[in-house]
C-alpha cells in the first residue's frame, strides 16, 4: 500500500458533497480546455504505441511458448517434395486401442495404421490383408495368413495376435461396446457376458501362420466381418508392457498397417508416415498424412483449402454456391447411412396405434425434405430401411427388391387419422412429442416436420429438442412419440440394418415388438442361401413400411472438394472412410 | 497484507469445495450418464464399465472418493476420452487457451482503456461517435460472426496477395495467434471501453482533477495519476472474471481457428456428460476464477489506496 | 429635517424569498434534461417503437410458422411471377438397349430436355454411350468450358441401360448446365462429357396456389397462367417461412428476455453489491464469496437442473425457468461491479459530510451511493441486453429455452450465420434489430444518466 502516493488520497478529501453547486470550473471547459486536452491527445497516442509495443512482445514471448503445445508448422495441401498431404480432422479419436473404438474417426485413422485379415481395396472388393487365404464353411473358418506381413518393431504378425486382440474384446472387464460384432465366433457371447472363461472363445492359432475360427451358427458374410476395426490384430505382450494407455499416444501403440502414427498433439494435430515395415508397402504412394488440423466446423476447413492448407473439405448446403463460382470441381459420397424418424411402439404412448402411424406416413414427402430443405447433393430420398448401396443376391438388394411404392396421400392420412382418434377415443388428439437433437441440422427438419404435420394433418407436434445425453436418455427411457434417428452400417450386408427392429436388439429404441419380423431377422441371420437372405430382408422391408415401422427421410450424403492433383482417395460407406492408403500426389 | 492474501487463500480453497460439492450432485442430478452413447450396451457391460469408472457404488461414496482424490490432484480419467486423464487435459490444453486469453485481454484491456479514454476525452463528438457505433456494433453481433468474417476475410487477403499473409487457422506460432486473440477480446474491449469512457466522465468532472487542473499540474501527470488511475478501477475489476472467463470461454473461436485449448473440453465434457472432465473443469476453472480475484482485489490496493484491504 | 423622509421604513418585501421560476422536483429536472438531449429522445421513441411493433405487429403479419416452400431464402425483392404448372407426377425415364463396346468412352452425342425446365423438375435424356456402365450426372450454374468445372454432382445412373435423369434438388429460376459423364465398369468417370443448357422457370400448382391464397379455387387457374407468390417485403427464412413476421413475432421474446433479465439481475447485483461494499468487513467476504461460487458454477449443467427443477417438460417453452436462471447465475458480475464502486464512494468527502450531517445509512446508500454508480450500471445493462439475447438463443438452440417454431432474434441470427454469404438478409435483419435496440437503450442509457446525474448538470 506504501508504494502510492499521497497525492490522489489527498485530492479525495477535498472533494466534498457540494460538488453539485460550484458551477464555475468545468463550464468555460470550452476552447481554452480543448488544447490543453490535445497535449493529452498525444499522450494518449504515445502511451498507445508503447502499449502496441508491449503487446506485440508479449506475442513474441508466448509464441515461443506455445510452439510446445501447439500444432506446429503445418505444410501446404499437397507437397510433392515432401510426399504429404495435408488434412483436417472433424474430431480427435477418443483413443486408438482397436477392441475398444466406436467412433468414425478412430475407424478411419486405424484404418490406415492397422490391418485385419482382409481389408477393402479401392473398388471396394474384400481382398487379402494378413490373412493370404482362407475357407469359410458353415461351422468354421480358417485364415491364412501371410508370413510377411510384420509389426512396426519388426515383428511378424501372427495368428495369436489375432486371438489375443478378439479375446480382449470379448472380455468383460474390457466393457468393449463393440463385442457384439464378434458374436458369432463361437462362444463369444457367452464370454462376453462372464458365463465362459476367455479361453473357451472359439478362435484358436493352429500354428503361427494360421487361424482357425469356430463359428456359433452359419454366417455368409463372415468375411466382411472381420475387416471391421475389432476385428485387428493387437500384440499381448507390447499391449500388456502399455499398463493400460494401449492406444492412448503413438508410443501405445504397435503398427501393423501401411502407416504409423509420428505424432499426436491432442487436439492439434495427428501425423501419419508410411510404415516401411508393412507388407504391401509398394501400394502406398504417399510419405506422410498430416491431419494438421482438429476442427469439427465446415467453414473452418473450407476456409482452409481456398488458402489451399488443406487437401480435402466437405461442403455443405451454404458453401455449394460459393464452390460452384470458385469452379471447382465437386465430387459427392454416400456415407451410407439412413436417417428415419423413429415412432415410439410403447403400448402406453399413442403411437403405438397403428392408423396414426399410418396416417403421419402418408403425408410424408421424403423427397420434398430432400431437394427443398436439406438442398445438398448426395443426400437421397429414404424410401426402405436398407439403403440403395447394399449389394443383394447379383446386383443391388434394392434394385432386385424394390422398396414398397410411397405417395402422399392426405386424404387417405385423414381417413387413417379419424379412425385413429375413434380407437384412441381422444378428440382432439394431444401433442405428440417429437425428439429431436441439438444440432442445426435435426432443427431445421424437426421444425419443416412440426410444420408439415400441422399443416397437412391438423396435428399439433411439440419438438423436445435435447444435448446429447439427456436424448439418449429420453429415447431409452421411451420419453417420446416420434424421434429424428439414423443408423449407419457396421459390415457389408443388408444385416447390419435388417436386424435393428428385432425385438431383442437394444437400438430398437422405439422398443417395437412384431414375431413375423423376428422370425425373418433370424432366417437372415442363419440362412447361408443368399436369395433367401434376401427374401427375407425384403419381408423385413415389406414389414417396415405397411407397419410404418420407421418412416425413413434420406440417406446421407456429402459433397466436397479435393485437390486436384491429390488423387487416388477412395470414399465407401463401410470400413476405412476416407482411405488415403492408396493416394498419391498427381504431377501438376 | 501477507496476513490478508493467505486469509483470503483460505477462503478461496473453501469456495473452491463449495463448487466442487455443487457441481458433483448437479451432475448426478442430471438425467442420463456418460456411458451411454449411441449405440446401446448391454446390462453386462454397462456393469462392467460402472464398476471399472466406481459408478456402481451409492453417491456419497462416490463424493468422498472423488474429493479425496482431488485432494491428492487426481481428477480421474475422462469418459469420453477413455486413456486421458483429466489432469493431462488440463495440462495440455490450458496453457493454449491462458496464451490465448492473454493476448485477448491484453488488446481487450489496451483498447478498452485507450479508446474510452479517447471518447471520454471527445464527448459527442466525432471520434466518440464512431467509436461508440463500433462498440454497438461489437456487442450487438455475436462473437461467432465476427470469428467467421474474420476468417472469411484472412482468406480474401490471402488470396489478394497471392501469398499467406496470415494463417487461416491452426496454433503453434505468433502469426496464428494474431487473427484468433483479436476476435476473442472484442466484445471484452467493446465493455471495457464504456465502462471506460463511463467512468473517465465522472472522474474528469471530479473536485481533484479540477483541483490538480488549478494547480498548474501538467496535463500529462493530471491525466496518468488522477484521471487514469482512477477511472481505470471499473476496468481492473472486471478484468479479473474477464480474464477467467476468456481463458474458457474461447470455445468459438478454438473450434473456427482450429486451436487445441480448453473450451471445447468445457462445453463437451457437459454435452457428453463426461463426469470427471466436467468437475476437472469446473474446479480448475473455480479456482482460476477465485485466485483471479484475489489478485485483482490485491491490485485494486494498489491502485487505490483508500480502498482497505482488512 | 428630512430624516424621517430620508429614513423611509421598508415595506416589508415578503417575497424575497420566493422561487420565482416552479420548484422542480428531481425527477421532473431529469425528464426536462432528458427532453433537451435530442439523441435521448431520439432513442426513446425508437424504444417506444420497438414496443409497438413487438405488441401489436405479430396481430397484422400472418403466423411465423408458415412455410412457403416456394420461396425458401428468398431476399426482399425477388422476383415472385410463377405459372401454374399440373401437379408433381413420377417419371418412368428413358430406357435404351445397350450395345457394348471396347475402347476408351465417348461422350453421349447430344442431351435431350424433356418437357419444360422448371422449378419443379428438369427431365433430360441423352444418347447411350457404347460400353459405358453408367453416367454421372453434374449441375453447374456456369458453363463448364473452359475449365471443364463440371460443378456438382447430382446422381450416379448406375443402370447403363438408363440413360436419363430429373433433377428436382433445389432448383431456382435461371440457366442451369447439366452435364453427363460416362463411367466404366469400375465406376471411374471417362475424361469427356456433354452439357445440356437449360432455363428453368418457377412455376406453382393450382393446388398449391390456392393453399397459399394465391387464388380463390383452382377452377380459376389454368395450366400456363401467370401469377405473383405470396409477398415477403424482408424476404423468408431457411424454411420459407416470412422474415418479417418471424421478426415482429421473435421481438417478443428476444426483448422480454433481453430487457427483463438484465434489469432484474442487475438490480439483485446492485442490492447484492451495495450491500456488501457498504457494510464491508466480514459480510463482505462472506458475500463476495458467494458471489465467486456462482460465477463458477456450469452454466449449462445448472439449465438443465432448473428445468427438472420447474417440471418442463420435452417440447414445452419455459421461459420462466430460463429467466430465472439467468438472473440467478448472471448477477455476481453486476455485484461485484457495484461493490467496486461503492468501495470506492464509501471513502469520498461527501459520504463523510452526509454522514456527520446525521445522514442515516439507507439514505447514504440509496442518495449517494447508488446513483453515483450509476454509469457503470448502465454500462453494464447495456451489455448485458445482447448477451441476454443470445444466452436465450443459445439455451433454446440446446432445447432449454423457447420451443419451436417460436422464433427469437437470437436464434434467427444463430441460423442466418451458416447463410451469410448467399443470404445474408437472414443474418442481416435480425442483427440488425438486435443493434438497434442496444443503441437505443445506450443512448437513451446515456441520457438519462445526465439527466440524472447531478455533476453532469454543471456542464451544460
Amino acid at each position: 500500500m506504501s508504494t502510492t502516493s499521497s497525492d490522489s488520497a489527498g485530492a479525495s478529501g477535498r472533494a466534498v458533497a457540494g460538488a453539485v453547486g460550484i458551477a464555475g470550473a468545468p463550464t468555460d471547459q470550452g476552447s481554452g480546455k480543448g488544447i490543453a486536452w490535445l497535449g493529452e491527445g498525444s499522450q494518449l497516442f504515445i502511451l498507445s504505441v508503447l502499449g502496441i509495443g508491449a503487446f506485440v512482445l508479449l506475442m513474441m514471448l508466448l509464441s515461443f511458448v506455445s510452439e510446445m503445445f501447439g500444432g506446429g508448422g503445418a505444410g501446404e495441401a499437397v507437397d510433392p517434395g515432401t510426399g504429404t498431404i495435408t488434412l483436417a480432422l472433424s474430431t480427435e479419436p477418443p483413443q486408438l486401442d482397436s477392441t475398444r473404438a466406436t467412433d468414425m474417426v478412430s475407424g478411419q485413422i486405424l484404418g490406415h495404421v492397422m490391418e485385419g485379415l482382409v481389408r477393402y481395396d479401392e473398388f471396394n472388393r474384400i481382398v487379402p490383408g494378413v490373412a493370404e487365404r482362407w475357407e469359410i464353411d458353415e461351422s468354421e473358418a480358417v485364415f491364412h495368413l501371410r508370413d510377411d506381413s510384420r509389426w512396426s518393431d519388426g515383428t511378424p504378425v501372427t495368428a495369436h495376435d489375432f486371438v489375443f486382440a478378439w479375446r480382449t474384446a470379448v472380455e468383460p472387464e474390457t466393457a468393449s461396446e463393440y463385442a457384439f460384432i464378434l458374436y458369432p465366433i463361437k462362444n463369444a457371447r457367452a464370454v462376453n457376458e462372464g458365463d465362459l472363461p476367455v479361453t473357451a472363445l472359439g478362435a484358436t492359432a493352429v500354428d503361427d501362420h494360421t487361424l482357425a475360427v469356430q463359428l456359433e451358427r452359419p454366417i455368409g458374410y463372415f468375411d466382411k466381418l472381420v475387416a471391421f476395426p475389432t476385428y485387428y490384430p493387437i500384440k499381448q505382450d507390447f499391449y500388456e508392457g502399455r499398463d493400460g494407455r494401449y492406444g492412448a499416444d503413438p508410443e501405445d501403440l504397435l503398427y501393423n498397417g501401411p502407416f504409423a502414427i509420428e505424432r499426436w498433439v491432442h487436439g492439434a494435430q495427428l501425423r501419419m508416415t508410411r510404415n516401411d515395415e508393412y507388407w504391401a508397402r509398394d501400394r502406398i504412394h504417399l510419405n506422410a498424412i498430416d491431419y494438421a488440423y482438429i476442427t469439427s466446423d465446415v467453414n473452418a476447413t473450407l476456409n482452409l483449402f481456398k488458402d489451399g492448407k488443406v487437401a480435402i473439405a466437405s461442403l455443405d448446403a451454404e458453401t455449394l454456391h460459393d464452390a460452384l463460382e470458385q469452379r471447382w470441381k465437386l465430387e459427392r459420397f454416400n456415407d451410407g447411412s439412413v436417417f428415419f424418424i423413429e415412432f415410439n411402439h410403447r403400448p402406453e404412448r399413442l403411437t403405438h396405434n397403428r392408423n396414426l402411424r399410418k396416417a403421419i406416413q402418408l403425408v410424408v414427402d421424403p423427397a420434398e425434405l430432400v431437394y427443398k430443405v436439406i438442398k445438398l447433393p448426395g443426400n437421397t430420398p429414404g424410401e426402405s430401411l436398407f439403403p440403395v448401396w447394399l449389394k443383394g443376391v447379383n446386383g443391388y438388394f434394392r434394385q432386385e427388391y424394390p422398396a414398397p411404392e410411397h405417395r402422399v396421400d392426405i386424404a387417405r392420412a385423414h381417413d387413417y387419422l379419424t379412425r385413429a382418434r375413434q380407437e384412441l377415443g381422444l378428440d382432439p388428439l394431444p401433442p405428440l412429442i417429437f425428439l429431436s437433437g441439438d444440432n442445426p441440422a435435426a432443427n431445421k427438419q424437426s421444425e419443416y416436420f412440426q410444420e408439415v404435420f400441422a399443416s397437412r394433418l391438423g396435428l399439433e407436434v411439440k419438438i423436445d429438442r435435447q444435448i446429447f445425453k439427456q436424448r439418449l436418455a429420453k429415447m431409452t427411457a421411451g420419453e417420446f412419440d416420434m424421434v429424428l434417428a439414423g443408423w449407419g452400417p457396421d459390415y457389408a450386408d443388408p444385416l447390419t440394418f435388417g436386424d435393428l427392429f428385432a425385438s431383442w436388439n437394444k437400438n430398437n429404441r422405439g422398443a417395437y415388438v412384431n414375431p413375423e419380423l423376428d422370425a425373418w431377422v433370424e432366417v437372415a441371420q442363419s440362412s447361408l442361401v443368399p436369395e433367401e437372405r434376401m427374401q427375407a430382408f425384403d419381408e423385413i422391408q415389406k414389414i417396415i413400411y405397411d407397419d410404418a415401422v420407421i418412416l425413413p427421410n434420406y440417406e446421407r450424403g456429402s459433397v466436397f472438394v479435393r485437390n486436384p492433383r491429390l488423387k487416388g482417395v477412395v470414399r465407401r460407406a463401410v470400413g476405412t472412410d476416407p482411405d488415403y492408403t492408396g493416394a498419391y500426389i498427381a504431377d501438376g | 497484507m501477507i496476513r490478508y492474501t493467505v486469509i483470503r487463500l483460505i477462503q478461496g480453497v473453501i469456495t473452491v469445495w463449495f463448487i466442487a460439492t455443487a457441481t458433483f450432485f448437479a451432475m448426478h442430478a442430471v438425467p442420463g450418464d456418460p456411458l451411454m452413447n449411441d449405440k446401446a450396451i448391454s446390462e453386462e457391460i454397462r456393469r462392467n464399465l460402472e464398476a471399472q469408472y466406481g459408478l456402481d457404488k451409492p453417491l456419497p461414496v462416490q463424493y468422498v472418493i472423488y474429493i479425496g482424490n482431488m485432494l491428492k490432484g487426481d481428477f480421474g480419467i475422462s469418459f469420453a476420452q477413455e486413456n486421458r486423464s483429466v489432469n493431462d487435459i488440463i495440462r495440455e490444453h490450458f496453457p493454449v487457451s491462458a496464451i490465448l486469453g492473454i493476448l485477448a485481454i491484453t488488446f481487450a484491456g489496451l483498447g478498452g482503456i485507450l479508446f474510452g479514454a479517447l471518447t471520454a476525452r471527445y464527448r459527442n463528438k466525432m471520434p466518440d461517435i464512431v467509436i461508440m457505433f463500433l462498440v454497438i456494433l461489437g456487442i450487438s453481433v455475436p462473437s461467432f460472426v465476427f470469428a467467421a468474417l474474420g476468417q472469411f476475410a484472412l482468406v480474401n487477403l490471402n488470396a489478394f496477395f497471392g501469398t499467406s499473409i496470415l494463417p487461416v487457422a491452426g496454433w503453434g506460432t505468433l502469426s496464428h495467434m494474431i487473427a484468433p486473440s483479436l476476435v476473442l477480446g472484442l466484445g471484452t474491449m467493446a465493455f471495457l471501453t464504456r465502462l471506460m469512457r463511463s467512468s473517465m466522465l465522472e472522474i474528469v468532472s471530479s473536485d481533484y482533477v479540477r483541483t490538480a487542473r488549478s494547480k498548474g499540474l501538467p496535463t500529462t501527470r493530471i491525466f496518468l495519476r488522477h484521471e487514469l488511475r482512477n477511472a481505470i478501477l471499473p476496468v481492473v475489476t472486471v478484468l479479473g472474471p474477464s480474464i477467467a472467463a476468456i481463458t474458457t470461454g474461447g470455445f468459438v473461436v478454438e473450434l473456427v481457428f482450429a486451436i487445441p485449448g480448453l473450451g471445447r473440453y468445457f462445453v463437451q465434457a457437459v454435452q457428453q456428460l463426461d463426469y470427471t472432465v466436467i468437475m476437472g473443469t469446473t474446479v480448475f476453472y473455480g479456482a482460476f476464477l477465485v485466485f483471479m480475484v484475489i489478485v485483482v482485489d490485491l491490485l485494486y490496493g494498489l491502485i487505490d489506496p483508500r480502498v482497505r484491504l482488512e | 429635517m428630512n430624516t424621517a423622509l430620508s429614513f423611509a421604513p421598508v415595506v416589508a418585501e415578503r417575497d424575497v424569498e420566493v422561487i420565482s421560476r416552479p420548484s422542480l422536483s428531481y425527477w421532473r429536472d431529469a425528464w426536462i434534461r432528458l427532453k433537451a438531449n435530442r439523441r435521448a429522445l431520439v432513442s426513446l421513441y425508437i424504444v417506444i417503437a420497438l414496443g409497438v411493433f413487438t405488441v401489436f405487429g405479430p396481430l397484422f403479419v400472418p403466423s411465423a410458422s408458415i412455410q412457403d416452400l416456394d420461396q425458401i431464402s428468398s431476399p426482399p425483392g425477388a422476383d415472385r411471377s410463377a405459372f401454374i404448372v399440373p401437379p408433381y407426377v413420377p417419371w418412368s425415364g428413358v430406357t435404351v438397349n445397350v450395345r457394348d463396346a471396347q475402347g476408351p468412352l465417348e461422350a453421349p452425342g447430344s442431351m435431350t430436355l424433356v418437357g419444360e425446365a422448371t422449378t419443379q423438375a428438369v427431365r433430360m435424356f441423352w444418347d447411350p454411350v457404347p460400353g459405358a456402365h453408367g453416367y454421372r450426372v453434374y449441375r453447374n450454374i456456369a458453363h463448364p468450358a473452359p475449365d471443364d468445372a463440371l460443378g456438382m454432382p447430382l446422381a450416379d445412373v448406375l443402370n447403363p441401360s438408363r440413360v436419363s435423369f430429373e433433377d428436382r434438388l433445389d432448383i431456382k429460376p435461371g440457366e442451369y448446365f447439366y452435364s453427363v459423364v460416362p463411367l466404366d465398369m469400375n465406376g471411374v468417370e471417362a475424361p469427356v462429357y456433354t452439357t445440356l443448357d437449360v432455363r428453368a422457370i418457377r412455376v406453382i400448382t393450382a393446388d398449391e396456389a390456392v393453399k397459399r391464397g394465391l387464388a380463390e379455387s383452382v377452377a380459376d387457374l389454368a395450366v400456363g397462367d401467370e401469377v405473383k407468390l405470396k409477398l415477403h417485403v424482408l424476404g423468408t427464412d431457411y424454411l420459407g417461412r416470412d422474415m418479417l413476421s418471424r421478426l415482429m413475432h421473435g421481438a417478443r421474446v428476444s426483448l422480454f428476455i433481453g430487457i427483463v433479465a438484465p434489469f432484474l439481475f442487475i438490480l439483485v447485483g446492485i442490492l447484492y453489491g451495495s450491500a456488501a461494499g457498504f457494510v464491508g468487513g466480514r459480510v463482505d467476504q462472506v458475500l463476495m464469496r458467494f458471489a465467486d461460487f456462482v460465477v463458477a458454477l456450469p452454466f449449462l449443467l445448472f439449465m438443465i437442473l432448473f428445468r427438472i427443477l420447474f417440471k418442463i417438460e420435452g417440447g414445452d417453452s419455459g421461459i420462466a425457468p430460463m429467466l430465472i436462471a439467468m438472473v440467478i447465475l448472471s448477477w455476481p458480475a453486476a455485484a461485484r461491479l457495484v461493490r467496486g464502486q461503492i468501495l470506492q464512494i464509501r471513502e469520498e468527502g461527501y459520504i463523510s459530510a452526509s454522514r456527520l450531517l446525521g445522514a442515516k445509512t439507507p439514505y447514504l446508500v440509496l442518495r449517494h451511493m447508488i446513483p453515483n454508480t450509476m454509469g457503470v450500471i448502465l454500462v453494464t445493462i447495456t451489455f448485458a441486453v445482447p448477451s441476454a439475447i443470445f444466452t436465450e438463443a443459445f439455451l433454446s438452440f440446446i432445447g432449454m429455452g423457447v420451443a419451436p417454431p417460436t422464433p427469437s432474434w437470437g436464434s434467427m441470427c444463430n441460423e442466418g450465420l451458416k447463410t451469410m454469404l448467399t443470404h445474408p438478409h437472414e443474418l442481416i435483419f435480425p442483427a440488425l434489430f438486435i443493434s438497434i435496440t442496444v443503441l437505443a437503450f445506450n443512448l437513451l442509457g446515456d441520457g438519462l444518466r445526465d439527466a440524472l446525474d447531478a455533476r453532469m448538470r454543471s456542464q451544460e
